[in-house]
């Protein structure tokens, strides 16, 4: 049952290389850069290198380990990746390397800076990998530290209350899940996520919550309501869900380039995931009951995140909700497809393009989002801290290269097809039209809305007469382009063919469409 | 033949190749450039017109049909398809995109010489030609939707292309969202579609989503208020299309995407992109036309396209009448003659819309081309005003563009416009549904040869009056343009007369062509041209042309105008109208009002909610979580660790006065044993006795 402990590899690979990092010390920067990066662009290997053995007609875990680890408890070393996890698994990996090049860097204690990023690293990949909810929980707070310090320490000028914010949203929302898992574990003694999938689906979980409350026992279906609503508030305000999102414009907005790449890149789509193997697994019956009320918030979501950037006058503030909005049309398709029940073969395909839309968009956001912040980082980085909407004008006389590759990744995610966001957006699009038409129709101004915002900050950065006090310097530099060739190259690849990524997901999204199912 | 068929798919690839390369060229590679972007274009019209000749002579309902598909996406157990197709309407429509578009790549060569970002100019124009072509051979909606977007994305790039102008950035971000409004309708559609029929392929066999079994299926279902699927589709479908096709109330775009260098005008948007909406609705007219079983009369989503284009023809065409820029003037009638094509398809079927396209391709693209030729020679001048007498100056300029111009109004017999707004004025007059589209359209030819008669003879004719009408210096004479942008007019001049002919209803070969089910007929036959009801209409719309020519030399011929800051004639006779009219009917200060205001203030609203609302309370929650944080400190401070200073303070001194005892001295600690020792077998003796 235990191959090769592939998985473990890859999450303790980043682990070991920060602390190496750590105990080389202040003073020796240029080795403990090489290591940072060496570590970074291994794990990425080591990542990359799964993916040509993963059997992708199967919607299985793959690469299994499990291992006791404390009896007592119940609790299993339990490792697996299927196709969900084997994307976001490739897009953190691919991204760590990035972050660490990105412009605007550390000034002091540059190895802490690095070695916390490859902390963060271990805990995406381990939140990605896990399949037992107590080492899944112990690196999903893993990720959470090293980014309130990455923010605290290095981050823009109001990165105090920034730090903070998003330090105790998180954690709120942490205990929250927390708790609720307690209260489950309580009642079926098992922390293991396929048990539970399974009990879920089954419809056996919901009826086994005990819990008294002042001497009294709450019923069961009270209780299920709260242990659902803890888990939805944990991962919802990862996501985030409006309205839990108020600390991410600030937090994306003050954490240095690297960080917001990797908090708007991999971090947000542990949210996602974990609704995907957490929630609805294990409350298929609540979420279809629900499904209404999540996907309006969803839909207000939407709307109004992208009206709102609209309103703001700070390039990474307006990125930010651009994240949210792009993240809206994710939890669109997964809602649309895991709050339909029939046994109808034809909405199994439905719910199946729902899915892998999702994940295609997760993928596609992910890199397109940590491009952009990057080039806004750029900016900042030329122009000597300044990220104004009005600060720029005419960029593209000054650094035409810059404002091409910016243009291909704004045009990317407004959905433009041709390129990677528009495939994610169609897929998601029909699935949750054939299922909830309602909801899809709803959320298509949204298309429109995320045109007006982008296409304004086109027009104000790049466009018009040339700002004296633009941009200082020159334009991209060959090692800067080289770095924006594999996002460009996967913004047009996954645009005009996305299949090979379909191929990977396709089975685990029908295996898991069908696992939803009501019996 | 079959292999042509197979290879068909290089007509686009191969602009979009050159486009691909020339994103990369550097900017100095000018040669490289012009010469890639014209000889990948080159190649694919020698590509269309062999296809378009394949096509020729072939019989059965829809005459020839040629797809080829091929898998893109799967999911689930479903694959979606993409293809592309050979059928009449894709052929003259390639042949017509890479002929005009090749001509207007050649004029490019000499227009734009003096750009710095010559390189960057043909890289878009080839990307716009690859997209286009790829709209018109499309077999599958997702895959025309693709490129539909694409078209767009050149039309952005190209309107903006001098960005450094704030009105051109501008322009350029109100063409990309105007038309995005629309397209919202067509993705809409698209899904709908897929879930009706469950594939987006056009023609498969039988199976395509355009074929009669499909198209029956969404003829029979009702949606609401007794619209039938298919209707509901096409209206969707529609939006689409005005959007892009600059129609009421989504026509704003276009007059101000005369930001763009003129050839761009003259390419995209108006001879092929912005035709790209009728040509939507003449590839989905299966889905148009759609009637259930047993009904009859004209199908509602018909009767929309053809109010919707008569409506815009006569509008645009009112404004176009009261403006002064030569390239306003142009697009307004763009956006009228965009009407009469909807209106031709929604009266009469896609060959009569599809012929004025044709001939309206032609035509407006000579004129845009001359116009473009006008500003060149007289450096950059475009207020009809101050030009003037250029008649003499610029002959050869002068000559086609009057060609175009009477094609455009619809002189008869000579000029393809007429024969293809006749085309049109016949089916409206024949159509049941209603006689208003007739009478708008007659009225849109009226306004059309007044306005076109204007502009010629405010740019043509009269004196000079650009530099305050004294042209003396050598640098600053009007001058005629060297021949690279000559030829190109003259071949579409020649375009724009021999193509009337071959829609004549002497001999509709076009129609024949495009619609054999419908026509039925090839051979050509003279008694049609003169049937007593097509000779009476033929007279009808030959006086109103003629009055409106007439008119427009009655107000502004007789006595040229010499000042450029006189008012106009019209302005004098109805002051408040005009006025309306100059300052487009206010459209644009409408969606200001309304629309624009709505979004900001709904953005700003959001904002402050974000900030202070949901953001406050937050920071109440961190107020109240700090507040707690301070009252447990002072707890500790004052309560906890006072009691634990105490505590220890008492074990200090508890500590000393032990210590004390700690003397060092044996007997003291002998004696202290030796009690100890006794309290010990007290103890034991106690408890031995229990």
């Amino acid at each position: 049952m235990n191959g090769p402990p592939w998985l473990s590899a890859l999450t303790f690979l980043p682990l070991v290389g920060g602390v190496l990092v750590l105990a080389l010390g202040e003073r020796r920067v240029v080795p403990a850069r090489r290591l940072a990066l060496g570590t970074a662009w291994a794990t990425l290997l080591l990542a990359a290198g799964l993916v040509p053995h993963f059997d992708s007609s199967s919607g299985a875990m793959q690469w299994v380990e499990r291992h006791r680890w404390i009896a007592a408890l119940g609790v299993e070393y339990h490792l697996g990746l299927d196709g969900l996890s084997l994307v976001l698994v490739v897009l953190a990996t691919g991204l760590v390397p990035f972050a660490l090049l990105a412009p605007g860097g550390p000034r002091q204690q540059a190895p802490l800076f690095w070695a916390l990023t490859l902390f963060l690293e271990a805990g995406l990949i381990g939140t990605f990998t896990a399949l037992n909810f107590f080492h899944w929980f112990l690196f999903w707070e893993l990720s959470l530290i090293p980014a309130f310090f990455l923010i605290r320490l290095w981050g823009g000028p109001d990165r105090g209350p920034a730090a903070n914010q998003f330090f105790l949203y998180t954690l709120v929302g942490s205990v929250a899940m927390l708790l609720a898992f307690l209260v489950i574990y309580r009642a079926v003694g098992t922390f293991d996520f396929l048990a539970l999938a399974e009990l879920g689906r089954t419809n056996r979980l919901s009826p086994q919550l005990r819990l008294s409350w002042g001497g009294e026992p709450v019923p069961a279906e009270t209780l299920t309501h709260w242990v659902f609503a803890g888990i939805f508030l944990g991962l919802a305000v990862k996501v985030p869900v409006m309205p839990f999102h108020t600390w991410l414009p600030a937090a994306y907005a003050e954490a240095p380039t690297g960080v917001t790449m990797l908090l708007t890149g991999a971090m947000s789509k542990m949210g996602v995931y974990g609704l995907v193997r957490l929630l609805v697994p294990l409350f298929p019956e609540q979420v279809r009951a629900l499904q209404a009320p999540l996907l309006g918030l969803v839909v207000f979501g939407i709307l109004f995140s992208a009206a709102t950037a609209f309103a703001q006058r700070d390039l990474k503030r307006m990125l930010a909700y651009a994240s949210i909005n792009h993240l809206g049309y994710a939890l669109l398709g997964l809602l649309a497809a895991a709050g339909t029940g029939a046994a109808d073969p034809l909405r199994l395909n439905d719910q199946a393009a729902a899915l892998n839309g999702m994940v295609l968009h997760l993928f596609n956001h992910g890199v397109t989002a940590a491009a952009l912040f990057a080039g806004v980082g750029w900016l900042e980085q030329r122009s000597g801290g300044r990220r104004g909407l009005e600060d720029f004008g005419g960029l593209r006389r000054a650094a035409p290269v810059f404002v091409g590759l910016m243009g291909l990744a704004l045009f990317a995610s407004l959905g433009l097809p041709g390129l990677n966001g528009f495939v994610g957006e169609f897929l998601i699009f029909k699935g949750a039209f054939a299922l909830v038409p309602w909801a899809a129709a709803a959320a298509l101004p949204g298309l429109l809305l995320t045109a007006v915002f982008l296409l304004t900050l086109m027009q104000r950065v790049f466009h018009g007469p040339l700002e004296r006090r633009g941009v200082a310097g020159s334009d991209v530099t060959r090692g800067e382009r080289l770095a924006w060739a594999p996002a460009v190259a996967v913004m047009l690849l996954l645009g005009v063919y996305p299949q090979p990524v379909l191929a990977l997901t396709n089975a685990t999204m029908v295996a898991l469409a069908g696992s939803w199912r009501a019996l | 033949m079959n292999d042509l068929v197979n290879q068909l798919w290089l007509v686009p690839a191969l602009p979009l190749l050159a486009a691909g390369v020339l994103a990369l060229t550097p900017r100095h590679r000018r040669g490289l450039a012009a010469g890639l972007a014209i000889g990948t274009l080159a190649l694919s019209l020698v590509l269309s017109v062999a296809a378009w000749v394949s096509t020729l002579g072939a019989t059965g309902p829809d005459g020839f049909r040629a797809v080829r598909n091929f898998p893109w996406l799967t999911w689930g157990d479903h694959t979606l398809h993409l293809g592309w197709v050979l059928d009449p309407l894709s052929a003259v429509m390639l042949v017509m995109v890479s002929f005009v578009g090749l001509v207007i790549f050649v004029y490019s060569t000499g227009y734009m010489a003096g750009d710095e970002n010559f390189t960057r100019f043909f890289g878009f124009l080839s990307l716009f030609a690859g997209a286009m072509l790829a709209v018109v051979m499309a077999n599958s909606l997702v895959l025309l939707f693709a490129a539909w977007e694409l078209v767009g994305l050149a039309s952005y790039l190209l309107i903006g292309f001098w960005f450094q102008k704030p009105a051109a950035a501008a322009a350029a971000r109100k063409a990309f969202l105007t038309t995005r409004v629309g397209d919202l309708g067509l993705f809409a559609a698209m899904l709908w579609l897929y879930d009706a029929t469950g594939t987006l392929v056009f023609f498969d066999g039988g199976r395509g989503c355009l074929e009669a079994p499909a198209v029956a299926a969404l003829a029979g279902q009702t949606v609401m208020g007794g619209l039938t699927l298919s209707a509901a589709l096409s209206l969707l479908v529609l939006l689409g299309a005005a959007g892009k096709s600059g129609q009421v109330p989504l026509h704003v775009w276009l007059p101000d995407a005369m930001e763009g260098p003129t050839p761009v005008s003259a390419l995209i948007h108006a001879a092929t992109m912005v035709a790209a909406g009728v040509f939507l609705v003449a590839r989905l007219f299966p889905l148009f036309a759609a009637q259930p079983e047993g009904a009859s009369g004209v199908p509602p989503a018909l009767q929309a396209v053809a109010w919707l284009g008569a409506v815009t023809a006569v509008f645009a065409a009112l404004i176009a009448v009261a403006q002064t820029d030569l390239k306003r003037i142009l697009a307004y009638s763009t956006v009228s003659q965009l009407g009469y094509m909807f209106l031709g398809l929604g009266v009469g079927g896609v060959a009569v819309g599809m012929f004025h396209l044709l001939t309206h391709a032609f035509f407006k693209a000579l004129l845009f081309l001359g116009a473009g030729a006008v500003i060149h020679g007289c450096h950059g001048e475009q207020d009809i005003r101050r030009l003037g007498g250029l008649g003499r100056l610029m002959p050869v300029t002068f000559a086609t563009y009057a060609v175009g111009m009477m094609a455009l109004a619809g002189v008869p017999l000579l000029f393809s416009g007429f024969w293809s707004k006749e085309a049109i004025l016949h089916a409206a007059h024949t159509w049941p549904a209603s006689p208003g589209p007739f009478y708008l359209g007659l009225f849109g030819a009226l306004l059309t040869a007044f306005y076109m008669t204007r502009q010629v003879v405010f740019v043509f004719f009269g004196p000079y009056r650009g530099e305050k009408g004294a042209p003396t210096q050598p640098g600053k004479v009007p001058h005629e343009s060297p021949p690279l942008l000559t030829v190109p007019l003259i071949l579409l001049a020649a375009g724009a007369i021999l193509l009337g002919f071959f829609g004549t209803p002497a001999w509709p070969g076009l129609q024949a062509y495009l619609e054999p089910a419908r026509v039925g007929l090839t051979g050509p036959d003279l008694a049609r041209l003169v049937s007593a009801e097509a000779l009476k209409l033929m007279a009808l719309s030959t006086a109103v042309v003629l009055a409106g020519l007439a008119l427009g030399w009655w107000c502004y011929g007789r006595r040229p105008l010499t000042d450029p800051t006189a008012p106009d004639a019209l302005e004098l006779a109805q002051p408040g109208l005009f006025r309306l009219l100059r300052e487009r009917l206010r459209v644009d200060e409408l969606y200001e009002a309304t629309v624009v205001r709505w979004h900001t203030g709904w953005a700003a609203l959001g904002d402050r909610l974000d900030r202070w609302v949901w953001g406050g309370l937050v920071l109440l929650i961190q107020g109240l979580t700090v507040g707690l944080a301070w009252l447990g400190r002072a707890l500790d401070e004052f309560g906890v660790n006072d009691g634990f200073d105490t505590a220890c303070e008492r074990l200090r001194r508890g500590g000393t006065r032990l210590a004390a005892t700690a003397t060092g001295r044996l007997p003291g600690y002998l004696r202290g044993a030796m009690a100890g020792a006794a309290a010990l077998g007290l103890l034991l003796l106690w408890g031995g006795c229990r």
